[in-house]
């Protein structure tokens, strides 16, 4: 059998890399993991420092005080976003690399995205609703 | 089939038992295992934000099971897979920026990861220890 980039001899090298996959979309993922992996960075130091000063020993009404500030909200859902992606990014090469049934496979697959995805909106939510609820 | 169906135990590859533990391979499984460790451990941001959106007392329940000792055992193994994974994603984008190649250079980075982790754990307990007068 003939693989996909042996059809023709003829065909330019950029034809060939189209027919092994994107030059595009590719590196997407790995990128991705790159820029996900700085914002963590900003965004936790942060979180870090707020938990140091605002969060531990705080009560509900302290710890909601808090959050409601906007910049406070809106630095932990940045944070959310960031830390889940990164997350959901991470488990997958894991789930890629050490799973190699196909079905099996293909359910994490799904079901890692469908977790992050609906864990971050429980979060945003969340934040949201004492955020604008103060 | 033809002949015997008995199947030839061949070894495989790779041989994950002969080889001797190093710097490199082993900071890089537990750069994998700390990642997954909180993934994981994201199931507590979602239950601290949804329990302080719904109220008081279900954040005070939150508080409780954090502030158990098998809660504060889980905390503190996040904060140092957080410190690790941390430490050693720093070093994985000095190798994405083409620095730290040198063998001799991965394994003294390696040392710092450790050491950073051990520093940076210690700080943040020190600091929100109760018993610690600021």
């Amino acid at each position: 059998m003939k693989l996909k980039w042996e059809e023709s001899g003829l065909k330019a090298p950029l034809a060939r890399a189209k027919g092994l996959g994107s030059a595009k979309e590719g590196s997407e993922h790995w990128f991705m993991q790159r820029v996900t992996a700085i914002s963590n960075l900003i965004l936790m130091a942060w979180l870090i420092w707020s938990v140091i000063h605002h969060i531990v020993g705080a009560s509900h009404a302290d710890f909601t005080a808090w959050l409601a500030a906007p910049v406070n909200a809106i630095l932990m859902i940045l944070a959310v976003i960031s830390v889940f992606y990164h997350a959901a990014l991470g488990t997958q090469v894991i789930t890629e690399d050490y799973v190699h049934h196909e079905g099996l496979k293909m359910i994490k697959l799904i079901g890692i995205k469908l977790f992050f995805f609906g864990a971050a909106v429980a979060c945003i939510f969340s934040i949201m609703k004492i955020a604008f609820g103060g | 089939m033809s002949g015997s169906s008995k199947k030839i135990q061949r070894p495989l590859s790779p041989h994950l038992q002969v080889y001797k533990p190093q710097m490199t391979s082993v900071l890089s499984i537990l750069h994998r295992m700390t990642g997954f460790a909180m993934a994981v451990g994201i199931l507590v941001v979602v239950w601290m934000l949804v329990a302080a959106a719904s109220g008081e007392q279900a954040y005070n329940v939150f508080l409780h099971y954090a502030g158990s000792k098998i809660g504060m055992v889980l905390l503190f193994g996040w904060s140092v897979a957080f410190f690790y994974h941390m430490s050693n994603g720093i070093r994985h984008l000095f190798w994405d920026m083409g620095y730290l190649f040198k063998l001799q250079n991965a394994f003294r980075a390696g040392y710092v990861v450790l050491l950073s982790t051990v520093v940076l754990t210690g700080l943040l307990w020190w600091t929100v220890c109760p018993f610690n007068v600021h």
